[in-house]
Order: C-alpha cells, then sequence, then structure tokens
C-alpha cells in the first residue's frame, strides 16, 4: 500500500501505471470491448480497389489487409503482449533468482564457473540466438515465451548473485548456521525474502524488454504466428503495405512503445522506492 | 599489466569456444534436418542419407564437433549448405557492409548523447534536461522496427530524402544509421549528463573558472574529457546490441550485411552460416567488451595506477 502511495505521488509513474491497466482491462476485456471478431475479414473490410480502409466511424483505427478491424486485432493482440511478458519474464525472474541464489551462496570455485555461464550468454547475440531457437522449434506462444527466458534471465542471475554474496556474510545469516540451520532453508526462508525488492523491480522491468522481443521476433516472423493477433506481427503482415497503409503500423507500434514505456517508467520508481541504493542506474 | 591482458584474452577464447559449442548443440539437436533443406521435398530417403554421409551429418556428435573446432582453428567455417561457397568468404564479403553501418549508428549515437549530456548538465534542471531524460526512457522502450518504419514512411515515402531501402550512396546509410544510433543516444546522454554533473562541481573546474577561463572553454576542453570514461566502456558493452539491431535494421532496408545473411541462411537451416555468423558475433562483442576493459587505463591515469 505504502509502495503504491509512493507510486501515485511521481508524475511518470502514475502516467505508466495508468496505461498498464488501461492494457490490462483491454486484454481481459477484449471479447466484450471488440466491435468485430479478431479474425473476421469483413466484406466491407476492404475498399472497391482491395485495399485497406483507413479509420473511419465504422472502423474506428480501421482495417488490415485482408479487411480485418484493427481495433479488435489490437485488443485481442494486447492479451498475447500480457501473457509473454507476464510468462518469459516469470519464468526469467525465476530461473535469474535460483541460479543467482545458488551461486551466490555457495560462491567459491562453484559459484563462479556457475557465474562465467553467465558471462557466455551475454556474449550471445541475444537477438540472433532468439531468432535460431525460435525458427528451429517453429514458433508457437509458448515457445517464443520460453525463448525470450531463456535469453533474458541473466541479467536478474548477476544483479541476485552480487546481493546474495553480500547478504551470506551478515550475521543474521551466520547466527542461522550456527543455530543449526540446513542451506535450503537459509536460502528460502532468510535469503529469498532479502531479495523481493530486486524480484519486483526486475519483474516490472524485464516486461518492456520481453514485451519488446516479443514485438520484435513476430514482426520478423518467428514470433507470435498470424492469424493469432500480436502488436508484432500486424506490423509483419502490413510492412510491404505500409506506404499506403500507415495506420497499420502507427497504431500496433504506438501500443507498443506506450506499454513498454510505461512498464519501464513504473519499473524504474518501483526501484528507487523499493532500493534508494540503486537509485539513478539501470 | 601484461599478465592482466592474458587472463582477458584467455577468458575471452574460453568465452568463444563456450559459444561455438553451445550454438553446435543447439544446431545438431534441432528437429530440422538439413538434408532434408538441401534434397528437397521429393527426394528418396536414400538421397537424403546420401547427402547426410557427404556432409558428415551421420557421424557422432562429439567427433562431428572436433572436426568443426579443428577447421575453426585454421579460420575455416566450413561449407554452405545453400550457396556453394566458403562461409568464411561469404561472411567478409558482407562484414564491410554491417561495419559501416555499425560505424555510422555509433557516430550518431555517440555524437547526439555527447551533445545532449553536456548540454543537459550545463542547463541542469531545465526544460533541455528533462527532455533529455525523458527521451532516454522512450530509446529503451521504442521497438527498433517501428522507428525505421516510421523514418522510412516520413523521409522517404512522403519526403522522398533518402531512398527506401538498398546499399551504395551515402543517401542510403542516413536512415539505417538513424534507426540504429538514435534509440541509444538518450541513454548515452543521460550517462554523458551525470558523469559532467560530477565533474563540474569539481575543484579544479572551479579553479579553471576562477582563472577567468571562458564557460565554453572549461565545459569543453577541462570538464569533458574527464566525463568520457563512461562512454568508452559503454560502447564496448553496447557492440552486443548493435549486433542485435543489425538484424532488424538489415531486414528492414534490405542492407546486404552479416544480419541478412544470418537471416536468410536460418531460414534455410544453412547451419554452417548460422554458425559463422553467431560465432563473428559473439566475436565482436568479446573484443568489444576487451577494448572497453583495456582502453579504460589507457584514457584514465587513475585505473592505470591501481
Amino acid at each position: 500500500m505504502r509502495v503504491l502511495k509512493e507510486l501515485a505521488r511521481r508524475p511518470s509513474a502514475l502516467l505508466g501505471l495508468v496505461v498498464i491497466v488501461a492494457v490490462v482491462v483491454m486484454a481481459v476485456g477484449a471479447p466484450h470491448l471488440a466491435p468485430y471478431a479478431p479474425d473476421e475479414q469483413m466484406f466491407d473490410g476492404l475498399t472497391l480497389e482491395g485495399a485497406p480502409v483507413p479509420p473511419d466511424a465504422k472502423f474506428w483505427l480501421g482495417t488490415d489487409t485482408l479487411g480485418r478491424d484493427l481495433l479488435s486485432r489490437l485488443l485481442f493482440g494486447a492479451r498475447t503482449t500480457l501473457i509473454i511478458g507476464l510468462v518469459a519474464n516469470g519464468i526469467a525472474v525465476a530461473i535469474g533468482l535460483g541460479f543467482g541464489m545458488v551461486a551466490g551462496y555457495v560462491d567459491g570455485v562453484i559459484g563462479n564457473a556457475l557465474m562465467r555461464v553467465t558471462d557466455l550468454m551475454m556474449a550471445f547475440p541475444a537477438l540472433l540466438l532468439a531468432i535460431v531457437l525460435a525458427t528451429l522449434l517453429r514458433p508457437s506462444l509458448w515457445i517464443v515465451a520460453l525463448v525470450i527466458a531463456v535469453v533474458n534471465w541473466v541479467q536478474v542471475a548477476r544483479i541476485v548473485y552480487t546481493e546474495t554474496t553480500g547478504l551470506v556474510q551478515r550475521d543474521f545469516i551466520l547466527a542461522e548456521r550456527s543455530l543449526g540451520a540446513g542451506h535450503l532453508r537459509i536460502i528460502a526462508l532468510h535469503i529469498a525474502p532479502h531479495l523481493m525488492p530486486t524480484a519486483i523491480v526486475w519483474g516490472t522491468l524485464g516486461i518492456a524488454t520481453t514485451s519488446l522481443l516479443e514485438a520484435t521476433l513476430s514482426f520478423l516472423g518467428v514470433g507470435v504466428q498470424p492469424p493469432e493477433p500480436s502488436w508484432g506481427n500486424i506490423i509483419f503482415e502490413s510492412q510491404t503495405y505500409f506506404t499506403a497503409a500507415p495506420w497499420l503500423v502507427f497504431f500496433p507500434g504506438a501500443a507498443i512503445l506506450l506499454t513498454a514505456l510505461s512498464f519501464n517508467l513504473v519499473g524504474d520508481a518501483l526501484r528507487d522506492i523499493l532500493d534508494p541504493t540503486q537509485r539513478g542506474r539501470m | 599489466m601484461a599478465l592482466i591482458l592474458v587472463k582477458r584474452v584467455g577468458s575471452a577464447l574460453l568465452i568463444l569456444l563456450g559459444i561455438a559449442a553451445i550454438t553446435f548443440l543447439l544446431l545438431y539437436w534441432m528437429p530440422a534436418d538439413p538434408a532434408v533443406q538441401i534434397a528437397g521435398r521429393s527426394a528418396t530417403a536414400a538421397t537424403i542419407a546420401g547427402i547426410r554421409h557427404q556432409l558428415g551429418l551421420d557421424q557422432p556428435l562429439i567427433l562431428q564437433f572436433l572436426r568443426y573446432l579443428g577447421h575453426l582453428a585454421e579460420g575455416d567455417l566450413g561449407r554452405s549448405y545453400a550457396q556453394k561457397s566458403e562461409v568464411a568468404a561469404l561472411i567478409t564479403s558482407r562484414l564491410p557492409a554491417t561495419l559501416l553501418l555499425m560505424a555510422a549508428g555509433i557516430l550518431v549515437e555517440v555524437v547526439t548523447g555527447l551533445a545532449l549530456g553536456v548540454l543537459a548538465a550545463v542547463f541542469r534542471g531545465g526544460v533541455l534536461d528533462r527532455t533529455v531524460m525523458g527521451l532516454a526512457f522512450i530509446g529503451v522502450s521504442a521497438p527498433q522496427f517501428v522507428v525505421a518504419l516510421s523514418l522510412l514512411y516520413v523521409f522517404a515515402a512522403n519526403l522522398g530524402w533518402f531512398p527506401m531501402s538498398g546499399f551504395g550512396t551515402v543517401r542510403h546509410v542516413v536512415l539505417p544509421a538513424l534507426t540504429l544510433g538514435v534509440l541509444g543516444a538518450g541513454w548515452y546522454a543521460r550517462m554523458v549528463r551525470s558523469a559532467m554533473i560530477d565533474v563540474l562541481s569539481q575543484d579544479y573546474v572551479r579553479t579553471a573558472r576562477a582563472k577567468g577561463l571562458s564557460g565554453l572553454r572549461v565545459v569543453l576542453r577541462h570538464a569533458l574529457p574527464n566525463a568520457l570514461l563512461p562512454i568508452v566502456a559503454m560502447i564496448g558493452i553496447d557492440i552486443g546490441q548493435f549486433m542485435s539491431g543489425v538484424v532488424v535494421v538489415e531486414a528492414v532496408f534490405g542492407w546486404p550485411g552479416i544480419g541478412q545473411l544470418a537471416w536468410q541462411a536460418i531460414q534455410l537451416v544453412d547451419v554452417p552460416v548460422i554458425m559463422g555468423v553467431t560465432l563473428v558475433s559473439a566475436l565482436a562483442i568479446v573484443i568489444g567488451n576487451l577494448v572497453a576493459d583495456l582502453v579504460a587505463p589507457l584514457i584514465d591515469p587513475r585505473i592505470r595506477a591501481r
């Protein structure tokens, strides 16, 4: 509650929060809010020449190259963005937390070796790796989420590692140990709770990164596959036509930008509030 | 110093070896069979088996990997399955275009970032300062392909100042370089700004001002060089971001670089080419980090002393 109040006091974070709530409402309420079915090709959805219809009173945001209502597709696309954001980033943060805590707790030779794995991952050209994985595994919503998680867990792991090595040396952990607590108990009950602020901050900031990566993969045609709408693949499908029908790029593009921006703003504000030592870093 | 150099280079080589191993395993565990791709849909099982044998794909994985490493040590990246030429030759023919694009992108990023960052620090708390901070956030939140398409729409399709795609003249470089550089510029500006604010509050800057030097001279000649260090480190680390950006930008602008090469190779499951481009990109990233580490003490004597 205190955190929410603090968030509301910062204008940029409040703006982000409002947009996020709006996107969630769009995603959850898509079947009720959408004026048409997202994959219905309407007979009046194309002009007589077969071109997409620009935004008008009937189709608020216009139609796409197949005569489908863009607004309806955007609303359902919000679901894709949120699912990928939550699932992919959830997995990434979970892996990062687990990996970082174990590496930081055991430290020494094994911990160091584990951290070299993250060096390795950092040197991988991330987008290339994601494209290779997504293409060869035949993309679907869940595969895309998994691929994004595989590419994105490293940063969290490194931060958690640094924090854990600091925590392990603190007196209260030593006290626990001398009381006879097992390793698992110390990690789960005494170290993990201290890492919650980090998890919350990266759980928010990471949604921006993952949804951008999803949009990029879908734009390249190796992400979420049409006809299932995603903000990225709406642009992918209309790319060759975009000079004649720019609304097909600008509306989904603005949706991606606003959503990512909002998660970044809220995440940054959360970091300031929850962890004053990290202020101003990114 | 020499010892550090050896250690750094050694760990860089280890990282490259690891990347070669992971990429190799990934590509050979995948369900897509390159032999089927090459033989085509109507090929008989015997033809496919023949191709597999010819490519050495029927040998044990570890043998294939060791043989690959052996060739790699000689600078041989293998032969493309789809195009009948050496992977190394394909990459070297595409590399100049990508390097040009990256250089232009980095130039846009660093120059814009430096200018905005210095101005924001000097006029701290003003409108420009707030704008720069806002731009930094938009920069990390905007998808590159949307920026690329928007630039194309405004400056190529409508104003006609620049060509829609292709390669060859200076005008072809402008929009791809802008796409690549403009998003990161905000973040550079943010870093330059905070470094400059630190430096500007130090005693020697006050002394320079007290000597009667002009404000501009103090900022550019005395303060700026000391604020450059984080930028050098950042460029090195940023190479990874650029390698990712290049794939998207080359796809949108039809730029004939290694990003496009990789993209085509992935569609065709042309394993040797995918391996080659991944390794070259990883090499660029590793070298970027290495150079950033090694150049820092040259610029800043305080690090050398440690």
